[in-house]
């Protein structure tokens, strides 16, 4: 019978059926963090249980990380705690630490892959509901609770209820200026916050096959910010080229031995899907967030709405939403003031991103007022963007580079919004507060839109401000 | 280790009213910037219920009628977002051990689960209609019936939904899966051993 890529994977990995009704299914690759790993030892400690599978649990710092200094201590002593927590935990477990010595430490989502430990056809779960990047790879990867991490370490599995699959086809060809990240917040904006609950969301047609491997991780990541706790594309070409030689990738006959495994993997052409969605990809604009969920999005040429334009049952939060943004309703969302531009994050710190910004940026000038921050995802996108000169574009226009971390996706670090400042951000959550201070508002975008805000110092059209080429719809 | 059997949760109800309230809500991230979950409690709803300065917001928890309040009620995709257990662990230990709301995000409902919160789906309507009998007073005991799937309040009663699986974890006493999860360790190596990329 013909499968999707997600029952292969799950058949692969099921070891029983529990008492609950839920599968007790092995996670072969464990990701955690310094946030919110340290309790699960503790629990471990209680219950008096070891690591079952130390080899594959895989630790990096990312949240608290201070990404203007690698000075230890670090200023905050609860950040400071909490590194140190991690590397005690790694050091008594034998779980393999990528810290910051290493060169290797970033973001868990972006060190992953790589470091080739993201693979094809694999299980992949972390205490961080970003895990549904991975599944750009053909994985199944999911984020989990501290309780389910503690599962995870001592026995190297979870219970877990087997989620529906809905694949999602963007067809056609994206116009130019529109990246991984519009598509992602168009199909939140179309399918809702909460269209994915209890679905695995399988990204397909000419769009992804297109996509390289980090725009793929870009749509994944976003996957939970539209309620799928799981999203993935099939392995290609694309994911083998790109795993070829990376730390934990196979080598020698190994490697063809993987690659023809991986290729089992992908769905079959004719397995049937529990639901199924397309998007004409020549449809799709730049896309900003206007308010406090990812959902309440629009295209850059579109306005801020009204709430007495808005259907009835909508209404109390779209009104909580202008309340708190301080938007003009009804009004363009171009040309609202930014205080602060930030690229970077799980969504979009690769250096992809860096060069597509960086090549627009190239010559221009961080509009006055204006604080702009750069933070790769990982040491290693930090290295290979200062050996192509990348970190000197930024900062010839004025924005900051900075040492690898989440900044201000979540501002668990010393980078947050002041007051009610406005952000353009390449992050992944709008909600009120997320970027630190309770009334700091966020508009989510692209990084060549960053970019733009960036260079305008107002919410802009990347495609007016950069001239590219292409004429901006009426 | 045996659990307890959660068949039923009994308190009263407070009504925090919205949509889409996510994680970052329940709980802001930088009161995670902690090694243990003890003392979360006290950073519930902060950015909500408290000004900068530190004193008190209007909300529903800062109000004295609701003060004893252990059932939470609200609306939409309650608890989406991060996956952060902070958030129910938060509510856990400011006192909270059931909620009903409209729909969960799907990490939090299996969160609460994992820690033995019966989180209750029910309609729109009915939230309202409970909310309008604690309204009138607070002192009313709600009873989360998880076995049967009805919620109890004063001499009126609903029917509500508790996702299968949850339900039989909890009034089975297997909201916590550790223990199961341990007894097939030569079943867990014989798959993980089928699997090239779990080899040492």
């Amino acid at each position: 019978m013909s499968k999707s890529l997600f029952e292969k994977v799950w058949d692969a990995h099921a070891v029983k059926t529990l008492s609950n009704g839920q599968t007790q299914l092995l996670i072969g690759t464990h990701l955690i963090h310094e946030v919110t790993s340290p309790q699960a030892f503790g629990m471990l400690r209680d219950l008096n249980l070891k690591v079952a599978y130390p080899h594959r649990t895989f630790a990096t710092v990312d949240h608290i990380v201070p990404t203007d200094t690698r000075l230890e201590p670090f200023a905050d002593p609860l950040a400071d705690a909490m590194i140190r927590e991690l590397r005690t935990n790694c050091e008594e477990t034998g779980v393999t630490f990528f810290d910051l010595p290493s060169g290797k430490q970033g973001i868990v989502h972006v060190v992953g892959p790589e470091q080739g430990i993201t693979q094809p056809g694999t299980t992949i779960a972390c205490g961080d509901s970003h895990t549904s990047t991975h599944g750009a790879f053909g994985a199944i990867a999911l984020g989990i609770g501290t309780t389910q991490i503690r599962d995870l370490l001592a026995t190297q599995t979870m219970a877990l209820a087997k989620l529906k699959v809905r694949r999602i086809n963007v067809t056609g060809k994206l116009r130019p200026g529109v990246y991984a990240k519009d598509v992602i917040l168009h199909i939140i904006r179309q399918l809702g916050v909460k269209g994915g609950t209890g679905y695995a969301y399988e990204y397909a047609g000419e769009v992804f096959d297109e996509f390289s491997m980090e725009e793929r991780m870009t749509v994944c990541n976003m996957s939970i910010e539209g309620g799928a706790r799981v999203g993935y594309v099939n392995p290609d070409e694309k994911t083998f080229e790109y795993l070829k030689g990376r730390p934990y990738s196979p080598t020698g006959d190994a490697w063809d031995e993987a690659v023809e495994n991986w290729k089992a993997f992908a769905s079959d052409p004719d397995c049937a899907f529990d639901d199924e969605v397309d998007f004409d990809a020549s449809t799709i604009a730049p896309t900003v967030t206007w308010g406090i969920n990812p959902e309440q999005a629009i295209s850059i040429v579109e306005n801020v709405p009204t709430v007495e334009g808005t259907a009835e049952k909508d209404k109390p939060l779209i009104a909580e939403a202008l309340e708190y943004m301080k938007l003009p309703a009804g009004a363009p969302i171009k040309g609202v003031k930014v205080n602060v531009c930030f690229i970077g994050s799980c969504t979009n710190g690769r250096l992809s991103d860096f060069e597509e910004a960086a090549k627009y940026l190239k010559g221009h000038k961080v509009a006055e007022g204006v604080k702009a921050i750069a933070v790769p995802g990982s040491q290693v996108v930090d290295v290979i963007c200062r050996e192509k000169g990348l970190h000197t574009i930024f900062e010839e226009a004025g924005f900051e580079w900075r040492g690898a971390g989440c900044s201000m996706c979540l501002a668990m670090n010393p980078d947050k919004l002041i007051g009610d400042q406005l952000s353009a951000s390449s992050s992944n959550r709008n909600f009120k507060g997320r970027q630190g201070s309770p009334t700091g508002r966020t508009v989510l975008m692209s990084p060549v839109m960053v970019a733009a805000a960036a260079v305008k110092g107002e919410i802009a059209d990347a495609r007016e401000v950069f001239g590219v080429n292409e004429l901006v719809e009426a | 280790m045996a659990l307890e059997k959660i068949t039923e949760v009994k308190g009263r109800g407070v009504y925090v009213a919205g949509n889409e309230i996510d994680t970052d809500r329940i709980i802001p991230a930088r009161f995670m910037k902690c090694v243990t979950f003890a003392g979360l409690g006290e950073y519930l709803f902060y950015d909500v219920r408290k000004n900068e300065d530190g004193s008190d917001k209007e909300h529903p928890l800062n109000d004295e009628r609701f003060a004893k309040a252990t059932i939470l009620l609200s609306g939409e995709n309650f608890g989406c977002g991060s996956s952060r257990e902070h958030a129910p662990q938060a509510l856990y230990r400011y006192g909270f051990r059931g909620l009903i709301a409209e729909s969960y995000a799907e990490i939090f409902f299996g969160n609460c689960t994992t820690l033995g919160i019966p989180c209750f789906c029910a309609t729109k309507e009915d939230i309202q209609v409970i909310t309008a009998a604690i309204e009138a007073d607070p002192s009313i005991e709600v009873t989360l019936d998880v076995a049967n799937e009805r919620i109890l309040f004063g001499d009126q009663s609903l029917t509500a939904v508790v996702r299968d699986s949850a339900r039989t974890a909890l009034c089975e006493g297997k909201w916590d899966m550790i223990g199961e999860l341990r007894e097939v360790e030569d079943k867990v190596a014989e798959v993980a051993a089928a699997l090239p990329y779990m080899a040492k």
